[in-house]
């Protein structure tokens, strides 16, 4: 019997082995994302971002031939799985990749970990994958999920605003996003509110901020909802004595194209900005802007990150991506031009940084964007990294 | 006081907008007795009429007034050549074929349109209006509370003082009396259907700079809709009036005033988490409530 397992033990090996030394001759990525409905703006940012990063470069990955199999989750965390279930068994892709919404990657990306295939992550990165679930298998591209209200809490702290007014809505990122701003607010909590999740109409919340009268009021809401509150808060009356704060992803180009002139002055925290001053980001931004005829979104500039990052890393294993472990240190070392300019990542394989503040004004051309106006932190990591066993 | 009175405000603008969705909803459910899911399709088609109208005409008056005839059009279209079939039918069926009706209606707008369709507010009503003093509100909160009054009274006068009124009342509270004295039913079911489309349109266009131009918008709203008609009682306005309104203003005291009643009675952290769980249901907790003691609704229409 023992002599059974150490024979078939070495006839795996024996497959196995040739296999390692050999090259792939194509790289296939399985790319699933939210594409549709009042939620697919930032799938179609992402998608667009990574696509344009692989066509500059001719279509290949790190100069290997390449297909992408492209998916939409239609917003539903069993329609994400099932595609991911798909890609990987089916389709036997070499990279998962592209889902925007923690809970959608929460459900699918475990298919990818349990066969050993690497899940790049070009937005969500939930915190108990930052800290005791860290997983060998996952790379957050962008950043931690609360990473930018933390910013915006530090940003509050600094400008010594006296009381801020907190909205979000009520569910679980809702819950950790006010937490990272409080972990570094050190004034007043005028208030916490938390609103029903999709909810379109905030008179009466509008009419809760006036009576409370705070200094600034920091809201975390995703999509729409966002669209509508600006809208809403600007028709009140009340962005004249209030500052707004949001984070950068709720008033990047996708919300600044229906909502308009109302959003000027507004202030946000991200990890990218359209006028980051290095030479990743202004061929970014200039051939997204020729692709696709609009200017792009941090949500972009991640797809855009992702590819290259994907593509880096293949060409560090000169494309002998079997080898898992040599695959996991080239994706580890990121050996690619950022848009966000220099980063690293942290041993739980979250990025480490730095978070900028800005603001929305006019382009030399009158176009609405947002431009740098300082860094809030400097090469910041997050705040879970310490119960992460991964060495 | 002026927060309470602010409030109640809010509550009378969602409410109003809430009555024009569930009057069209409730004269089809208590004269034909069709249960009809896509009435909040026609909620959608009227925003997305009006979104294009006023990009087209470049008037915000004019696009939604062009979009109201053409919404009630597209609404009589649609009995005439789809719903009409489904009256004799069971509640499963018509509740399964506008269920079918929905989805394909939110994807041929998805076709025609893409997913949402930008709807900008008027300048002139885009800002605060000084009501009281230190008591500022959006100016266009206030053209909605107007125009949702001013249908509603309209309305009101169609169905009590005019001949197809009193037609409507009669069909809503015994439908085969109506006919045996001779009132020409499939034309006024057409008439009723493309009025209820109308009063969608009218929702929909209003509520479109304030909220959004989307795909599905109609569904969630829908809901509401019904719980309006089941509280007020089917087939009749009154109490989809009355119903309107108070679902309006529970859900804003709830929204609000609930979480700070919660924190004097609680520690915060419950307090947090309790306050917002039980507003979400409290419209549905006074729906049981009345239907406990009031089965038919507040105002049935067949007494």
């Amino acid at each position: 019997m023992r002599r059974s397992i150490w024979v078939s033990l070495a006839a795996a090996c024996a497959i196995a082995a040739p296999a390692a030394a050999a090259a792939a001759d194509k790289i296939k990525v399985g790319f699933i994302s939210t594409l549709s409905g009042p939620a697919g703006a930032i799938g179609v940012e992402i998608r667009d971002g990574f696509n344009l990063a692989l066509k500059l470069a001719g279509g290949k990955i790190g100069g290997l031939p390449s297909e992408v199999l492209v998916g939409d989750d239609q917003f539903k965390p069993e329609v994400g799985r099932q595609l991911a279930e798909k890609y990987v068994k089916l389709d036997k892709v070499d990279f998962l990749t592209g889902i925007v919404y923690s809970n959608i990657m929460l459900a699918a990306a475990p298919l990818a970990f349990d066969a050993k295939m690497f899940y790049v992550s070009p937005n969500a990165a939930p915190s108990p994958l930052a800290g005791k679930q860290c997983n060998p298998w996952f790379f957050a591209v962008a950043w931690p999920n609360d990473a930018y209200h933390e910013a915006a809490g530090q940003y509050a702290t600094t400008k010594g605003l006296k009381s801020v007014y907190l909205i979000a809505p009520n569910y679980q990122a809702g819950k950790d996003s006010l937490e990272g701003f409080k972990r570094f607010y050190k004034g007043k909590i005028a208030a916490e509110v938390y609103t029903k999740l999709g909810q379109l109409d905030f008179a009466a919340e509008l009419a809760e901020v006036r009576a409370a009268k705070p200094e600034a009021l920091y809201i975390f809401l995703p999509g729409g909802m966002g669209i509508n509150f600006i809208k809403q808060f600007v028709a009140s009356g009340m962005s004249k004595d209030i500052t707004l704060i949001t984070p950068g992803f709720g008033s990047d180009q996708d919300v600044i194209r229906p909502v308009g002139e109302a959003m000027l002055g507004l202030f946000d925290t991200a990890h990218w900005a359209l006028d980051l001053d290095n030479p990743a980001n202004k061929k970014f931004v200039a051939e997204f802007e020729k692709e696709y005829k609009r200017l792009p979104s941090v949500f972009a500039s991640q797809g855009y990150d992702t590819e290259l990052l994907i593509d880096a890393a293949v060409r560090d294993v000169k494309g002998k991506i079997e080898d898992k472990d040599a695959l996991r240190k080239a994706l580890m070392a990121a050996k690619f031009q950022s848009t966000r300019g220099a980063f690293k990542f942290n041993r739980n394989h979250y990025p480490i940084q730095n978070y900028y503040l800005r603001v929305i004004g006019k382009d030399a051309q009158g176009r609405l964007v947002n431009k740098t106006m300082s860094t809030i932190f400097k090469d910041r990591g997050d705040a879970y990294v310490q119960d992460c066993p991964m060495k | 006081m002026v927060l309470v009175l602010e409030q109640a405000l809010n509550g009378l603008q969602f409410g109003l907008m809430l009555f024009l969705l569930a009057a069209g909803l409730t004269l089809v459910f208590g004269i034909m007795d069709m249960i009809n899911l896509a009435h909040g399709s026609l909620y959608m088609l009227g925003a997305f009429l009006a979104a294009t109208l006023v990009q087209a005409t470049g008037s915000f008056a004019l696009g939604i007034l062009l979009a109201i005839p053409a919404t009630a059009v597209l609404g009589m279209a649609l009995e005439v050549a789809l719903l009409r079939t489904l009256y004799a039918r069971d509640h499963l069926s018509q509740v399964l074929a506008t269920f079918a009706l929905i989805l394909i209606l939110n994807e041929a707008v998805r076709i025609v349109w893409g997913t949402d369709a930008p709807m900008p507010m008027p300048a002139a009503l885009s800002g605060p209006v000084e009501l009281l003093p230190g008591m500022p509100y959006p100016a266009y909160r206030l053209l909605i509370i107007a125009v949702g009054a001013a249908v509603a009274l309209l309305l009101w006068l169609v169905v009590a003082k005019t001949r197809v009124g009193m037609q409507v009342r009669a069909g809503a509270s015994n439908r085969e009396m109506a006919l045996a004295l001779g009132v020409n039913v499939p034309r006024l079911f057409t008439f009723v259907f493309g009025a209820g489309a109308a009063l969608c349109a009218v929702a929909g266009a209003l509520l479109a700079p304030l909220l959004a131009v989307q795909v599905g918008m109609g569904e969630n709203i829908l809901i509401l809709a019904f719980v309006v008609i089941v509280i007020g009682g089917i087939g009749s306005i009154r109490g989809a009036l009355v119903g309107s309104i108070l679902v309006g203003m529970v859900d804003t005291v709830g929204r609000t005033f609930l979480p700070h009643l919660f924190g004097l009675a609680l520690p915060p952290q419950f307090a947090s988490a309790a306050g917002p769980a039980i507003a979400s249901v409290m419209i549905y907790l006074v729906m049981a409530v009345i239907l406990y003691f009031k089965p038919q609704g507040l105002f049935p229409a067949r007494a």
